[in-house]
Parts: C-alpha cells; structure tokens; sequence
C-alpha cells in the first residue's frame, strides 16, 4: 500500500512537472502582453524598460528556469496588472469558486441520485420517462444558454432570486465565504444549479444505469431470498455496488467542476477563479493566468489521487490486489 | 378438505398443484411453467431434472415468490405446511423467505455481494427474521459456517467472497441457507459450477444437514446420475411440464418415457459399456407460444398422430406418473 502510494505520488509530481512546461509554453504562444499593457504613445525607451522589468527580454528557456526556482520558493511571479503576487491573487479568489463547486456538486448528488435511483427502479413509469428526458437536456442545452434563461425567468420576470455577486459574506479564518448568510445563499442558488446541471444529468443516468444493472444480478434475488426488507435490498446491496463507480466519476468532475465553473461565474458575475482567469486572458496577464492553470493541474492530480484511495476503500477486491 | 392436527403432522412440506407461470413478453406469452404438480415430504429429497431452459428455476422462484414482471403466476397452488403461498401477501411472504423457505443458487461467484463481508451478509440474514443481538447473529453465523465444514469460520467470517474459492462461497450459501433450519431448501443446480470432488463433498453435507434437520429438500439438477444417489422423488421436466415423476428406483430403473431415455443415455457413469455418449438430438423447443402437444415429439424416435394432443398423465405402476402416448421399456437407442 505503501510503495503504491508513493509511485502514485511521484507520477502525480511528473504530471505536474510536464504540465508546468506546457502551460508556459502555450501561455507565450497565445499573445505578447507588452501590446497590451503598453500605451501605443510609449517611447521606445520605455517600452524596453517596461519589457526587462517584467522579465520578458530573456529567451524562452531561461524565463521557464526563473519560473521554476521562484515557483520552488511559492512564488509564481507578479500580476502585470495589479501587481500582486500571481498566486495570492488566485488564491482570494479561490473560496468564491470553491463554495460555488461544492454547492453545485451537492445538489447533483443529493437530486440525482434518488431520481436516478427511482427511474432505476420503476423503468417503465410515466415519471421516470419524464426524468430521462429531462437529463438528456441538462446533457446538451449549453451552460451559458441554461444560465441566461434562469436570469431571465427567476431574477428578472420573477424577480426571486438575485443574479450577480456574491451577496452578503462572513469572514471565518480569514476568508470570507457566502455560504454562511442567508443572502449568500440567495445569491449562491442560481449559479450552483446551473454549474450542477450537467453534472446532475450525469450522476442521474450513471446511477439509473448502475441501478439497472444490478438490480439483475444473482446477489440482489439471494439478498431477497434471505427475507431481507426492500429498504435493505436497496440501500445496502444496491445503493452499495453502484457508489463505486459514482464516487470515483464525482470525485474527477470536482475539477472539472471547478475548471468549467469560468463560464458561470462570468455569467452571474461571480467573483471566482473563472472570473479571474477571464479577466486575465483578455489582459494578457501572464503570471495569473499561469497561477490559474497550475493550480487547476494540480487541483486534478490531487482529486485523482484521493480518487483512487476512496475507490480502493470503497471496492474491497481493489484493495487486495493493491496490497500484493 | 379439513385439517386435524393428526393429518397436519402426516402431510408433505410442500404440495405444489397444477403451478402455472407464464412471462408476458411483448412477443406473446412464454409458458416457463405450464401445470406442474408435486409434492415433498418431511426431511425428504426431490430431484427436479431436465435440460437447460426446460423451466426448473422458475418452478424454484415461483415457490419461494420472487417471480418479477413481466412473470406471473397464472394459477395453481403452493401448499406450504398447509397454506398457500400463491395467497400470501408480500410481507408474509417475506417472513417466510430465508425462514421457513430457502434458496441455493446455482453460480456462487455471483450469489454473494462482492462489497459486503461475509458477516454482514450472514448477520443480516440472521436479523431478519430473528430479534437478538448482533453478537447473538454473528455467534449464529460463525456457528453455521463450523456446520457446512468451513475451516476456521471467524477468520472466514471477516472476508470478503472474492478472498474465498468458488466451494467455499457456495459453503457459505448454504450455510446462509440454513441459519433458520428452514422447513424447505430448494437447491438450484448448486454444484454445477464447482469441480467434481467439492461436487461430492457439498452434496454428501448438504444430504446430512437435510436428513439431520428434517428439512425437506429439491434439489434441481440437470444431471440424472446426481438425483440417483441423492433423491427420494425424482421429476423429469421438459418444456415447462413433468413428463415423468415418481420414486428415484422406478423412473430411473424402469422409466418410460422417450425424454428420460434420453437424459439416462447422457449420463456418462451409466453408459460405461458403450463408447459414446447419447445425446438427445435437437434442441429444447421455443417456449414462447408453443403449440399444444407433446412438446417433445420434434426430437422423439416415436412420435406419430397421436403425439399432436397433450398426452394423458398415465400412472403405470404406484408412485410413478408419465404424460407420453407411447411409453418405451427400452432404451431408444
Ligand atoms: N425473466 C425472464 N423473462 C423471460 N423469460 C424467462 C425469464 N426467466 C426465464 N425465462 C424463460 O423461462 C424458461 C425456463 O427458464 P428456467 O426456469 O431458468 O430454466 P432452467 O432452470 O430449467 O434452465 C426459459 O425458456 C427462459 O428463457
Ligand atoms: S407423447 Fe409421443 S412425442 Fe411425446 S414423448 Fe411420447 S411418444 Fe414421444
Ligand atoms: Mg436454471
């Protein structure tokens, strides 16, 4: 267990490492951000200055080294726009996405699990159809379009629920979070269901799917030979066998949830990493947007590796094959 | 019919009359249990034998109710201990499952929940029908594996099935299978997939703990030289019907009908002398929208005319029944 855990974790370093390259590479690649940080009446002398103080006069590969030793001592350089250090700034931003991530990934589970477990269990009923096609558009009406239309309905003609910022915050340990207040959550609601849509859509038909299929096999009618309860049937033996394969998707989609949040949080204007990142891109600001990736590369690696440990703690029969 | 308690203590487990069950499939009706009767008594032993898909499972699950849609039982009775299960509801039924009526499936690679420990599996089964303790269950389970010659049952009882062979899981379904020393234990094929030493072993186990507990037993099976050695009763299914049924000597020694022939010939320790085996030629009929008859006569040497009518049930000698036309003292070889 041991020896498999540290191989894992020095994959993940290597992934990390390869990734940095990449993302440094690309970010040179997508544009000069002297163009646009400069004003077009700036001297040549001060565009020079400007160029060597931000490091950008040296070639490529020594620009990535000086990456490397400042990002080994935790820092990832200065936005050109705030001035900040890169890193912190993502990191403020970080608790906005987070909270926004978790609230969606809650409510894809705590919706799509019964009601993937209902149209698992009753396949031929009116409702469960309903909720089959349903899902099929949480699958494919696209984010932004989803997001503007629940605008439109439940802020504007409605005028239930509010539709940009964060609304009213608590600071706990420093880091102020919405989810505490009653505003916060207002304004929370909106946003997370349609961040929590494709995914909802997703943990619905994986559990319909895996309902489905065990509900056939020998060890459920054995379950039920021995007398036990339906509740028991179904919670236990059922419920049991399909968490593997949904937990080990949710706990990859966290990332994607996090990474993909960039187009909700534009949409309702929430103050996130997305919103950052976006700003940052139309900016060119270099060091944030490396922050940015680096953090979600990593954020990845790491849900992959406690993926695996929960999985292997989850399914017994990984667990004896891992240990050997 | 009137019940004293005289007559209660005399009559069988299990009375099955005239048990129909049929799956409406959306290409008509599929007859996997077409008017079967039989009875077992106390501690006793009923082989029920055929081909594969001749409908012996379904007469299994239909005993113990876990027939599920698009299955219905259409008619019939199940007299168990006098009631008739067919009439119970839901939750008596379960009452009576994994309690006065078990099961044993036929593959014990699939019988177990594979992320469940075998002591949850047990001790839940225990709880179900019996208010103790857990350590109460747990000390029942690790009690039942010592009993079905499990090796070291509290070691055992803290695996998981895939740490056990394939002997050792079906050990532990029967042992599940008799935490309650049920009344009726219907074996599905239990053996069929386990080498033939534990073949032996198991059934040598499971004949003991039957007569030992007095618990009646059908034992389903698609292999004759299994029932000789084993069964009281013998009845030979085909096609969702018995075709031939009686004591084990009678219908094995003297049987009659063409199908038995048949499945006797396939038997390979009956049939030393010659050098091959017989195989029943052809293959087991459709069973959806069958047509009246005798649903053998594609594959039969003797069938004529006549063979187009369901044949009468003909009882040519006490304890032994056959539905055929044309019954055959000897082998159709
Ligand atoms: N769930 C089901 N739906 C439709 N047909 C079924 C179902 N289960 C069994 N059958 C049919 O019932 C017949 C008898 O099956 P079964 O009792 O399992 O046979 P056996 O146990 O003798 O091999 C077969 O023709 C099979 O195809
Ligand atoms: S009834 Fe006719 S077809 Fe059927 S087994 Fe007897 S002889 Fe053969
Ligand atoms: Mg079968």
């Amino acid at each position: 267990m041991t020896t498999w855990l540290l191989r894992r974790i020095l994959q993940a370093l290597l992934i990390v490492g390869a990734m940095s390259v990449t993302v440094f590479v690309a970010v040179n690649v997508i544009g000069d951000p002297v163009e646009v940080l400069i004003s077009p009446e700036a001297t040549q002398e001060e565009r020079a200055r400007l160029i060597a103080s931000l490091g950008l006069d040296q070639p490529l590969w020594k620009q990535y080294l000086n990456f490397v030793s400042d990002a080994l001592r935790g820092s990832l350089g200065n936005s050109f726009v705030y001035n900040e250090p890169a890193l912190g700034l993502v990191f403020s931003r970080l608790p906005a996405t987070l909270e926004l991530a978790v609230l969606a990934l809650l409510i894809a589970i705590l919706v799509g699990i019964p009601l993937g477990l209902y149209a698992g269990l009753n396949p031929d009923s009116k409702a469960s159809k309903t909720i089959m096609a349903g899902s099929i558009l949480g699958f494919s009406l696209p984010t932004f379009w989803v997001g503007l239309v629940m605008i439109m309905v439940f802020a504007v003609q409605l005028g239930w629920l509010p539709s940009s910022g964060r609304g009213q915050t608590v600071e706990v340990f420093g880091v102020r979070w919405s989810f505490l207040t009653a505003d916060g959550l207002q304004h929370m609601l909106l946003p997370a269901v349609n961040l929590a849509l494709f995914k909802l859509s997703m943990v619905l038909r994986l559990t319909r799917a895996g309902t489905r299929e065990t509900l056939s096999m020998d060890f459920v009618k054995f379950a039920r030979a021995k007398g036990l309860k339906p509740a028991r049937v179904i919670g236990v033996h059922v419920l049991k066998n399909i968490m593997i394969p949904i937990v080990t998707v949710l706990g990859l989609e966290l990332g994607s949830l996090i990474a993909f949040a960039v187009v909700t949080e534009t949409i309702f204007d929430w103050p996130g990493m997305g919103k950052l990142i976006v700003d940052s891109i139309y900016v060119l600001d270099r060091p944030v947007i490396v922050a940015y990736l680096m953090m979600i590369v990593l954020l990845f690696v790491t849900l992959n590796l406690i993926v695996d440990i929960l999985y292997s703690v989850l399914d017994p029969r990984v667990r004896l094959e891992s240990r050997t | 019919m009137t019940v004293t308690s005289v007559t209660d203590r005399n009559s069988p487990t299990l009375e099955v009359q005239d048990l129909k069950t049929h799956f409406f499939l959306k290409g008509g009706v599929l007859r996997a249990v077409d008017g079967v009767s039989f009875t077992v008594g106390r501690g006793k032993i009923l082989g029920l034998v055929g081909e594969s898909g001749s409908g012996k499972s379904i007469t299994g699950f239909s005993i113990i109710g876990l027939i599920d849609p698009p299955g219905r039982i259409t008619s019939g009775r199940i007299l168990f201990r006098d009631r008739d299960l067919s009439k119970l509801s839901e939750k008596e039924m379960r009452q009576l499952r994994g309690n006065r009526i078990a099961m044993i499936f036929q593959d014990p690679m699939m019988t177990l929940n594979p992320v469940l420990r075998i002591d949850t599996q047990m001790v839940e089964a225990v709880l179900a029908h019996d208010k103790i303790s857990k350590q109460e269950a747990r000390a029942r389970a690790r009690d039942a594996l010592g009993m079905v010659g499990i090796p070291s049952p509290e070691e055992r009882l803290s695996a998981y099935p895939h740490q056990l062979s394939g002997g050792m899981r079906q050990r532990v379904a029967i042992a599940i299978s008799m935490l309650h020393q049920p009344d009726l234990i219907i074996a599905d094929e239990p053996t069929t997939a386990l080498d033939v030493t534990i073949q032996a072993q198991i059934l040598a186990e499971v004949q003991k703990l039957a007569r030992d507990h007095g618990t009646a037993l059908i034992w389903i099976t698609h292999d004759l030289s299994v029932v000789a050695g084993l069964a009281d009763e013998v009845a030979v299914m085909y096609a969702g019907r018995i075709v031939e049924q009686g004591n084990v000597d009678s219908v094995l020694d003297r049987s009659l009908h063409p199908y038995t022939h048949g499945l006797i010939g396939s038997v390979p320790s009956q049939n030393r002398a010659r050098k091959r085996l017989v195989q029943i030629p052809g293959m087991t009929p459709n069973l959806l929208d069958l047509p009246p008859g005798c649903a053998f006569r594609s594959r039969c040497a003797h069938a004529d005319m006549a063979c187009e009518q369901d044949p009468p049930i003909t009882t040519p000698e006490p304890n032994h029944a056959l539905r055929c036309f044309h019954p055959q003292r000897e082998y159709a070889a």
